[in-house]
């Protein structure tokens, strides 16, 4: 093929694959080198680091105004609490609606979409009246208080039905009727083999439920405004809100912690990401 | 199934239902006691649904079914329920109590010391958390020496061997906490209205360890629903200014700028389609809405598309690099990277200024700021929108493509024709759920431009905000709270929401039907 031809044909591609790649990076670049600046402040902030420091991340740790590891722990606390209820209480529903026949199946999962299309933190004024009422008699669950925060969120405890039905669909339903001759009962299917099969979506479906309450910001900063009961995206916001531009670097070190692991789970599970994400488009 | 497991299972069962069980009963008396009644029947609903459910080998599906659904009706359903109820009544700040509570804390707040008041020892104690449980007074009277414990409820007589009395004080009782002076200080607020009312009066506390019964000047009649002085004998009715009602005398004075909740009707609909300086803002705000929910789509899904069809060649080499290092924006936490980009627009320091060598005041112009917001948008949903175009690009059998180009298509209208159509198929539910959500994208809002900028003439509405950042700013905004009408832009928000959800459940029906 001659130059002028691959060009036409597949060199620009390229071209603006590494456009694309560049807008892509651009922000992430500044993040990591504010992390590592230990100036600090965004007018001595570029793309490229100048500088090489980890000041910003002892800094992150030492304040006690700003407990960063506490506020690491909750957010992991909450992360972990109802991510693994969500997926739990998806699966169970999403196994009821690929497998089981019953009445009012069709309306429950057409009532199930319209629900879910509520942005939840639209009666965020009587959730938060309703946690103060539950706080005065169950003071743990109140506001300010991690349980109380995570039942808010496990209102969405059924939001992975869809890429997980997706998923199950797709198991052969001979399985089922074999272990069904073999005398299993429905428990005994859902736990020892639609559960383990479907191991890739469940993964899939827990990060993204994981990356969704790792960055949900509104309903906790109502909810958790105790310095010692934040997490991580009220925590972070407060330090850069205080003083964006002197708090560049240490926001951009909590931010890098908190981005690193996420990240590097997506990378590993990428190929079961874009599979589950529009898998989980087609509906019956 | 073998038999230990039957077995196993059977335990568990039982075991997590005893204490589903053991835990609402525990909760009864606490709930009784604080006269949560609404709390007490739901918990006891919740427990019923789970007995129904599980304690029976019927209805396979509902044992699948119910634990989410419970969570999604107790979180989601109630809540926006209890919104609509709210939306017709005037909560807010100062009429955040029911009127008999109101009248409650008015009387008990007149309670004055006479010079043969009894006086009392006092100890503070509660049941719950120092901080914020439910108050007892533990009382010893300071002639007689006689015990008693008094609750919001009233007075009664204790005996002497409940509890432990040092000093001619009470200074332990089982089941109670008795605060230290350090904690009663810290509840002071609290402690100031909080009355033990009596035959003729109340009992208050006054200082650390001492308590009066004092007698009330104020008397509520319940069949007119006035509030008389008995010293002036001043008569107070109920008049009602906008949205709120006070005891008022026949001189026009207010007895207490105590309001209290009360229902207002349509009031709070009526407000905002008709108070000029609402709905300018209102209108403004919903068409910028739309604006942005579309523009955002829109510009995403061009480019995740562009991009998908650009690099879904199989002479690109290295699609995979290219995959793995445009995922980085949709795997950084939201509020990470949009505080970022919030410094990239800053006027003097900001990247984009620097690199473009600009000057632009991005976030204090009305149209920069909003071309701050979609372009950082832009950022955050391409990689979505180039993995879902991926995906759906790869599903689409290669031979149709075959097919097309035999029968004389170029590749723009191979494309045009066949891929796109077929593409939009798979991507439309996701094209239409990406709206709803960016409808009410409140983290973007909130944390790039927090609504702004502001015009002087309206600080309640700001240029780049939407609905749902509106009524978050009016229900927790510094203006005072403004609940109810708050939760009535909130149905309004919810009425929108359902018809998208109607529209998205017709197209993707209809192009189902296409194919």
């Amino acid at each position: 093929m001659s130059t002028g031809r691959w060009w036409r044909e597949v060199g620009w591609r390229h071209g603006v694959g590494l456009v694309a790649v560049l807008f892509a990076v651009v922000p992430v670049a500044y993040v990591v080198s504010a992390a590592f600046n230990p100036l600090g402040t965004v007018a001595s902030t570029g793309v490229i680091p100048k500088h090489l420091s980890l000041e910003n991340f002892a800094a992150l740790f030492d304040d006690p105004a700003r407990p960063f590891a506490r506020w690491l722990l909750n957010t992991l606390v909450v992360c972990v609490v109802v991510t693994g209820v969500q997926v739990f209480c998806s699966a169970l529903a999403a196994y009821a609606f690929s497998r089981l026949r019953f009445r009012g199946r069709r309306g429950g999962q057409l009532s199930l979409l319209l629900i879910q299309m509520f942005p939840q933190f639209l009666a965020v004024i009587a959730l938060y009246s309703m946690f103060t009422a539950i706080g005065e008699v169950v003071p743990a669950l109140g506001l300010n208080t991690l349980l109380g925060y995570s039942l808010v969120l496990l209102g969405g405890s059924l939001g992975q039905v869809w890429l997980i039905k997706g998923f199950f669909d797709t198991i052969p339903r001979q399985l089922d009727e074999a272990a069904v001759v073999d005398g299993a009962g429905h428990a005994t299917i859902f736990f020892r083999i639609i559960l383990p099969l479907a191991r890739p979506v469940l993964a899939v479906t827990g990060l993204l439920a994981f990356v969704s309450v790792i960055g949900e910001f509104l309903m906790a900063s109502i909810f958790l405004t105790d310095t010692q009961a934040k997490t991580l995206a009220v925590g972070l916001y407060g330090i850069i809100a205080a003083d964006r531009s002197n708090n560049l670097g240490v926001f951009a070190a909590g931010a890098l912690l908190t981005a690193l692991p996420v990240v590097l789970l997506f990378q590993f599970l990428q190929r079961y990401i874009v599979g589950g994400l529009t898998s989980g488009s087609v509906k019956d | 199934m073998k038999a230990p497991s039957i077995v196993a299972t059977a335990v568990i069962r039982v075991l997590c239902l005893g204490t589903a069980v053991g835990t609402a009963a525990a909760l009864t008396p606490v709930l009784i006691a604080g006269r949560h009644y609404v709390f007490l029947a739901i918990v006891w609903a919740v427990i019923a649904v789970v007995l129904a459910t599980y304690a029976t080998a019927r209805a396979v599906p509902a044992k699948y079914l119910v634990p989410g659904t419970l969570l999604l009706i107790l979180f989601i359903v109630v809540p926006v329920l209890s919104t609509l109820q709210l939306s017709t009544t005037n909560y807010g700040d100062g009429t955040r109590t029911t009127r008999q509570e109101t009248v409650e804390r008015i009387l008990a707040n007149s309670v004055v010391q006479v010079p043969d008041s009894p006086k009392f020892n006092l100890s503070v104690a509660t049941t719950g958390s120092p901080a914020s449980g439910p108050i007892t007074f533990f009382l010893v009277d300071q002639k007689s020496g006689a015990l008693y414990s008094g609750t919001e409820a009233g007075l009664a007589p204790l005996e002497r061997s409940a509890v432990t009395v040092t000093d001619n004080f009470v200074s332990a009782a089982t089941g109670y906490t008795i605060l230290t002076p350090l904690q009663v200080n810290a509840a002071a607020d609290r402690l100031r209205d909080f009355t033990v009312p009596t035959g003729n009066g109340a009992i208050r506390q006054r200082g650390l360890h001492e308590a009066y019964e004092g007698r009330r000047t104020l008397q509520y009649d319940q069949g007119t629903g006035t509030i008389t002085n008995t010293v002036t004998g001043v008569r107070y009715t109920t008049a009602r200014e906008g949205d709120r009602e006070y005891f008022v005398g026949p001189d026009g004075t207010r007895l207490s700028d105590q309001s209290w909740r009360s229902d207002v009707g349509l009031a709070n609909y009526r407000r905002a389609f008709t108070d000029q300086h609402i709905l300018s803002g209102f209108t403004r705000i919903f068409i910028w809405n739309v604006v942005f929910a579309t523009a955002s789509v829109a510009l995403t899904f061009l480019v995740g598309l562009g991009l998908a069809v650009t690099l879904n060649d199989s002479r690109v080499r290295g699609q995979k690099v290219y995959r793995s290092v445009l995922l980085l924006p949709y795997a950084i936490p939201g509020f990470i990277s949009i505080l970022v980009w919030s410094g990239f627009y800053n006027q003097d320091f900001g990247l984009i200024n620097q690199i473009t060598g600009l000057h632009v005041n991005w976030l204090g112009s009305a149209l920069w700021a909003k071309v701050a917001l979609l372009l950082t948008n832009l950022w955050l949903g391409f990689p979505y929108m180039f993995l879902v175009s991926t995906g759906a690009l790869q599903a689409i059998p290669s031979d149709l493509r075959e097919a097309a180009s035999i029968d004389g298509a170029g590749g723009f209208t191979a494309f045009r024709r066949i891929t796109f159509p077929l593409l939009l198929v798979a991507v439309t539910p996701l094209l239409v759920a990406s709206f709803a959500f960016n409808f009410n994208n409140y983290n973007v809002i909130e944390l790039l431009t927090h609504g702004g900028p502001f015009s002087p003439g309206n600080p309640d509405a700001g240029a780049t905000d939407i609905l749902i950042s509106y009524t978050v700013r009016l229900a927790f905004g510094g203006n005072g709270a403004q609940l109810g009408f708050a939760a009535a832009i909130a149905t309004l928000l919810f009425a929108i929401t359902a018809i998208m959800a109607a529209a998205q459940y017709r197209i993707t029906r209809r192009l189902e039907e296409m194919n």
